[in-house]
């Protein structure tokens, strides 16, 4: 009995040494910290992104602290987060927000994931004035707002599926007509975020004249598009768009492979977090596939380096290859810090004004906010799974090889 | 409009269409049999319905990932879920049998709520497939495209339907559950154990919609929260085909599936599931019309 409760107590008084030690030699090493805060989804729909969201940022802290921290008007500060969860629910998040900028004092917000919780944060940050760098909203509706506070680092929803129409018009001699004559088959769902990619493909469209056959809305609930796919056999449109989260993709992927639907060029969001290389092999060849952002890019920065020595730095740390949510996570960090050191102070107005005057070269592609707060200098590119890997094939000043188009009917593969 | 042109220029995919809707409307049914079941048999519409099948595609996955068939995942999935049904009726359900319906509700939607958080937590929100393994049958020069597995699923529906219907005539605990159904106090009096009855029928009712998941990820796609569509298109097939029907239930369950294919063809897949719901109060009013007809003989 005592001599459980000696042991108790000298592991107190370790523990309390420890803690007084870090304290002191902390302070020591460095002049200040800065906190940012974040809500993201650690345990809900979104907990998978989420945790993609958090590793990146996490990866980002832990490169800009080890090259020395960030130097704000002659101090050198340690940049640090405070997380919590919101449980993947607007209400959730936007409280989280309210209690980390009135409770916890955090001056500076990096974004949740999704469009929905960056809206419910938005007025939030708005209101207290807090100057926020958000990665994962793309929806076009969070910057028609007239948001001061709101910085985005990716390109927005309506800009997802620009260039495979591009691509299409610029192949169209390739399906034998010209690019007003081709026709699209669009099946995406019936959420905001995806019907900006929708409202995107239809501006387009439109530049190049082609006409939409089919408009389906797929509803949420669904996990099934036989009906839609059967039109689409039944109608033979030179490009079938499809958008519905990683569901979506898994889903037209899959039944497009089964009901044997042949259209020379299909194009969709999501691949990478459907994964459908990885669980549809073969079925998956040909797919054309948006993304924010690739490994093979030849973008770079001091702190990463290139696109890849990213890649390869995260899937040592974590384990897994990063998908376009962690890059741009972790881009939003490189943000903040590069408007801190250029505003040389913490005043949340001044670190404002400098994140509007952002002009920087990522591993992540450029950063450049225009006056609604969206990056406007990076475009979309666009993936082919061509023998089991993405390869970038627009737009092509990235690309690393040609898109086969139009795709080899089912019956000529083998 | 156009589209309904289409469907007459070129008749072939009505087939295709009848056949989608045939096998996805099997699988409906199977997750109504229990449905019917448990809410003739305890007057209990149990509303995690949906999140058992959901948790037999989950376990269909883990007989995958375990590296064995995933066929073998359709009798797993509904052993697994029959142990676990006995044991949510023995912690939870035997409280609210003689409750009043908003009771039962409410508790069955928070054991759907818990459920469905539990295998967020344990898979991630992720869609999940698995490959059945089966191949893939090409009709009329490759335009109707058939997969095996939901054909299997749709003969396995019928199957079991018809097991389930020979079980409640013939075995004695079948009787037992028809004579709790009937009328749980006499059957009580008459020396049943209407408690083991009824954990017994709701354990058959989540073992049913175990088989069904273990059929919809094969066929379809699962993630951890698709099971509210799945509630309520049982909810719809024993609203429509009544309590006591095993044949009612397959054909309004076949019915609904070939009906959401052509809502979804000709409408446009927004429409898909709102025909549904239609469609369900268009029933609704033409049974309140018919016995309403009735009524007026009688009077």
């Amino acid at each position: 009995m005592i001599s459980r409760r000696t042991m108790l107590s000298a592991s107190m008084l370790a523990v309390a040494l420890a803690l007084g030690g870090m304290s002191t030699t902390g302070a020591k090493a460095e002049d200040c910290s800065i906190t940012l805060g974040a809500a993201v989804s650690l345990t809900g729909k979104y907990s998978t992104n989420g945790k993609h969201t958090k590793n990146g940022y996490d990866l980002a802290l832990k490169v800009i602290n080890g090259k020395g921290g960030v130097k704000v008007g002659g101090k050198t500060c340690k940049l640090a987060i405070k997380y919590y969860d919101d449980e993947s629910t607007p209400a959730r998040a936007a409280a989280l927000a309210e209690r980390l900028i009135k409770q916890d004092g955090v001056k500076f917000m990096l974004g949740p994931y999704s469009s929905g919780l960056t809206k419910a944060i938005a007025p939030v940050t708005e209101k207290h004035k807090v100057p926020m760098v958000e990665a994962n909203g793309a929806s076009r509706s969070l910057f028609t707002k007239g948001y001061k506070y709101l910085f985005a680092v990716l390109s927005t929803s309506e800009q997802y599926l620009k260039s495979a129409i591009e691509l299409a018009a610029e192949n169209a001699d390739k399906m034998g007509k010209k690019p007003n004559e081709l026709t699209i088959a669009m099946a995406i769902e019936n959420d905001p975020f995806s019907q900006d990619i929708r409202a995107g493909v239809m501006e387009d469209a439109k530049r190049f004249g082609m006409k939409i056959v089919i408009d389906d809305k797929l509803p949420k609930e669904l996990n099934d598009m036989s009906a839609t796919l059967t039109k689409v056999k039944a109608l033979k449109p030179d490009i079938l768009v499809v958008s519905g989260h990683a569901k979506g993709a898994a889903t037209a992927v899959r039944q497009v492979a089964e009901m044997r639907v042949d259209v020379p060029m299909m194009a969709m969001t999501h691949c990478d977090s459907a994964q459908i290389i990885k669980k549809f092999g073969k079925d998956a060849e040909y797919t054309l596939c948006a993304s924010q952002w690739a490994p093979t890019l030849k973008y770079s920065d001091s702190y990463f380096g290139s696109a890849m020595d990213f890649a390869k730095l995260f899937e040592k740390t974590y384990g897994y290859a990063p998908p376009y949510q962690a890059a741009e996570s972790a881009a939003a960090v490189l943000v903040f810090k590069d408007a801190f050191e250029r505003a040389g102070t913490l005043d949340p107005q001044k670190v404002r004004d400098a994140l509007a005057a952002t002009d920087m070269m990522t591993f992540y592609g450029r950063i450049k906010f225009d006056e609604t707060g969206k990056n406007i200098a990076k475009p979309m590119v666009l993936y082919q799974v061509l023998q089991g890997k993405y390869v970038v094939v627009a737009p092509s000043k990235w690309a690393e090889a040609k898109a086969v188009i139009p795709r080899p009917k089912w019956s000529e593969r083998k | 409009m156009q589209n309904l042109q289409l469907l007459l220029q070129a008749p072939v995919f009505n087939i295709q269409l009848l056949l989608d809707g045939m096998f996805i409307g099997a699988v409906f049914a199977l997750a109504a049999f229990g449905m019917a079941l448990v809410w003739g048999v305890m007057n209990i519409i149990n509303v995690s319905q949906g999140e058992f099948v959901m948790l037999g595609g989950f376990i269909t996955l883990m007989v995958v990932q375990a590296g064995l068939s995933p066929l073998l995942g359709i009798p797993v999935a509904a052993v697994v879920l029959f142990v676990l049904g006995w044991a949510l009726y023995r912690g939870i359900i035997w409280r609210i049998v003689e409750a009043d319906m908003f009771t039962s509700l409410l508790a069955t939607f928070g054991v759907s709520i818990m459920l469905q958080q539990l295998m967020n937590e344990i898979f991630g929100a992720d869609v999940r497939t698995v490959e059945s393994g089966l191949g893939i049958w090409f009709l009329f020069d490759g335009m109707v495209t058939v997969t095996q597995i939901k054909v299997l699923a749709f003969v396995l529906s019928f199957v079991i339907g018809l097991a389930l219907w020979l079980f409640l005539k013939t075995a004695r605990l079948g009787q037992a559950i028809r004579a709790t159904a009937q009328n749980a106090r006499a059957a009580r009096i008459l020396g049943i154990d209407t408690d083991r009855v009824y954990a017994a029928t709701y354990a058959i009712n989540a073992a049913l919609c175990g088989a069904a998941g273990a059929l919809v990820v094969m066929a379809w796609s699962i993630h951890p929260y698709m099971g509210l569509p799945y509630t309520l298109r049982s909810f719809m097939i024993v609203i429509v085909a009544g309590l006591g029907n095993l044949a009612a239930v397959i054909s309004a369950g076949l019915g609904l599936g070939v009906a959401e294919q052509f809502a979804g063809f000709i409408l446009g897949a927004e429409f898909q599931l709102a025909f549904v719901f239609l469609l369900l109060v268009a029933v609704l009013v033409a049974r309140q019309v018919m016995l309403a007809r009735k009524r007026q003989y009688l009077k």
